[in-house]
């Protein structure tokens, strides 16, 4: 419809009726069952599955986010989840940064090793979580924050590391050899060249490796109890033997959304900015 | 302000032998041209002198003392990139005084020193930009800027100008050549341009394959070339070749193609050459003029030429026409001819001609 809209109308950028409709649909397709669950989560428990639906609760209610985030430890879920995907992203950018770094300007290990990090990634997690589980009751890292810390790192690393990678490849050498020649070392040239005009690429590998330790279940459930569980391990409590709490379920989803969304609005501003490599040719 | 001074230099990457065995004097404030062909080593030989390449044998030396092992930050060198290199992520005041913070010098001397540099260049006004709002050539301005404001011992410049347009190339081909008049540092310059190495170089090193094909004064690679390679990759349009053999007979020289006999100005050293040797007549378009007067002047050879061909540039015309079958391009005058088909009077500058041995291309 787009193509056939007369070029005046154009003009006065006027949407197409088709467009409008297109992204509409869209629209409801992504926003629905965002909106579905927030109205769940503050529905009095006996309008969950009426039929017709309780479109908007006549009396919305916060029980449900007092028992998810109190009774259900949510709360506790919530900290545990922020302090170890927090320390895995900021572990996981910065050795993928440096091992990146190392293996695309030195060729470190040949073309064997960047393909073995990546390789870490081909085996399923549960053909290793029992052993690890195994190793980390024999050291004392079961049920621990610095032991899911260390199986995220090790779990976003590989990606960390090839996007990095890729992202160094892409960068023209001369800048970081010009500032050699300038008087950097080549820790310095790193440091103050190579790092601030890869930014936009570890910003976007840090994103996907926090969006993976945030929503991670596995790991948690096999490696935590009742010290370090992360926050969707608690969403296993919702279901029992005595029917599921959707309403509790709704309410801690809601708020683990929260983290996610800032950090993608934080984040958009630098994605956005891209690459700056606009010192290199006309 | 320093001389270089490379030693039996190798270079291998694994099994390619880039560089193979550089020997080259570079005194102390001389502009040096390293020119040739791509691949010829030319910018790894640069890249050495700068130490971003480590050097598999030999050694360098600048201002007399071996740097084989220096850091490049330690040479006190300043280089010029191909594609600028300049700090995307800094404005033009940052990427010229980096290299004097990167050196821990106070923050005043830096700024004076930035502006004086900026000053020089004529880019004062963009100091607060950043390398994206630049056109090509202030970038380039501001590269050179970022080499100056050091006040470094050698400058290296690798083909700085070659992403230029060609009216721009030509303007800083000047300013470049201007730079170095003022301030009287050792250069070092990389390019595949000839025209490059001819007008700005004290010295020009031509480079093929891995190793010095022969080095001079421009006018000396010029008028003398070691080899038919040096004469072929120096001047344009190109020399004409013409294969023929010696012909001697006692003191007088000449060359004989299919069908002419052509005399070898009197004086003309050919020690070592034998009657019948096979060779390769060299002939600059510019060595060839429209024929005037009755007789040929000394050491001219005069022959009647049909051009087939008419090239005019406006100041000059390139005229091709067939000497003894093979085509031959002649630089003649605007006006001495006006269109293909003409015949006229050529005069061949034979006391100018190069002649090189067939086999070996090497200058006889």
């Amino acid at each position: 419809m787009a193509a056939v809209a007369p070029a005046r109308r154009r003009k006065r950028r006027s949407i197409p009726f088709g467009r409008i409709l297109l992204l509409g649909f869209f629209l409801i397709f992504v926003l629905w069952p965002l909106y579905w669950m927030f109205n769940t989560s503050i529905k009095p428990s006996d309008d969950y599955l009426t039929v017709p639906p309780v479109w908007f609760p006549s009396a919305p209610t916060l029980v449900h986010y007092k028992a998810a985030l109190f009774t259900y430890r949510g709360l506790d879920g919530l900290i545990n989840s922020l302090i170890i995907s927090l320390s895995a992203t900021v572990l996981s950018a910065l050795l993928g940064t440096l091992m990146a770094y190392s293996l695309a300007r030195y060729n470190t290990g040949g073309q064997h090793l960047s393909f073995w990090v990546l390789s870490q990634r081909f085996l399923p997690p549960i053909g290793i979580v029992l052993p690890v589980f195994l190793i980390y009751r024999q050291v004392g890292l079961y049920d621990t924050h610095v032991g899911l810390i260390i199986a995220y790192t090790v779990f976003t690393l590989p990606v960390s590391v090839w996007m990095m990678f890729a992202y160094f490849r892409g960068m023209p050498k001369s800048m970081e050899e010009a500032a050699l020649v300038d008087g950097c070392t080549r820790w310095e040239a790193f440091w103050r060249v190579a790092v601030p005009l890869a930014a936009p690429g570890i910003v976007a590998a840090a994103v996907f490796a926090f969006i993976a330790c945030w929503t991670e279940f596995f790991f948690a459930l096999i490696l935590t109890s009742r010290t370090a569980f992360t926050l969707p391990t608690v969403f296993r409590a919702f279901i029992g033997f005595q029917g599921a709490q959707y309403g509790e379920a709704a309410a801690l989803a809601i708020v683990s959304l929260v983290p996610s969304i800032a950090l993608g609005v934080l984040a958009q501003r630098h994605l956005v900015r891209g690459l700056t490599l606009g010192a290199v040719r006309g | 302000m320093a001389e270089v001074k490379i030693t039996g230099l190798h270079k291998r990457y694994g099994t390619f032998h880039a560089v193979r065995g550089i020997d080259l004097d570079i005194r102390d404030g001389e502009f040096t041209v390293l020119v040739g062909p791509s691949g010829c080593g030319k910018s790894t030989l640069l890249r050495t002198i700068a130490g971003l390449e480590e050097i598999s044998e030999g050694t360098i030396e600048i201002g007399g003392e071996v740097v084989n092992d220096f850091r490049p930050r330690d040479r006190d060198v300043a280089m010029v990139f191909q594609d600028y290199a300049l700090y995307p992520h800094m404005t033009v005041a940052k990427n010229i005084g980096f290299g004097l913070k990167a050196r821990k010098m106070p923050k005043a001397e830096v700024e004076t020193r930035v502006g004086e540099a900026a000053r020089m260049l004529g880019i004062t006004p963009l100091l607060g930009r950043f390398p994206r709002q630049l056109s090509g050539g202030q970038r380039q301005r501001v590269a050179i800027g970022r080499a100056i404001v050091r006040n470094p011992r050698i400058f290296l410049f690798d083909e700085p100008l070659s992403n230029l347009d060609a009216q721009l190339r030509d303007e800083m081909r000047g300013e470049i050549k201007r730079l170095h008049q003022d301030i009287a540092t050792t250069m070092i310059y990389v390019t595949h341009d000839q025209i490059e190495a001819m007008t700005l170089a004290d010295r020009i090193v031509l480079m093929r394959d891995g190793v010095i094909e022969q080095q001079g004064t421009p006018l000396d690679l010029f008028e003398r070339p070691a080899s038919t390679f040096v004469a072929g990759f120096l001047g344009s349009p190109r020399m004409n070749f013409l294969a023929g053999t010696l012909a001697l007979s006692g003191s007088v020289a000449a060359i004989r193609l299919s069908d002419l006999l052509l005399p070898v100005a009197p004086g003309r050293n050919l020690d070592g050459a034998t009657d019948g040797q096979a060779v390769l007549l060299g002939l600059r378009p510019e060595h060839m003029t429209r024929a005037r007067g009755e007789k040929p002047a000394e050491g001219m050879f005069r022959q009647e030429a049909t051009i087939d061909l008419l090239q005019p540039t406006g100041s000059r015309s390139y005229a091709t026409f067939r000497l003894s079958g093979a085509p031959v391009m002649a630089e003649l005058q605007a006006h001495d001819v006006s269109r293909p088909g003409e015949s006229l009077p050529i005069d061949i500058n034979m006391s100018r001609a190069s002649i090189f041995d067939a086999l070996s291309e090497r200058a006889l």
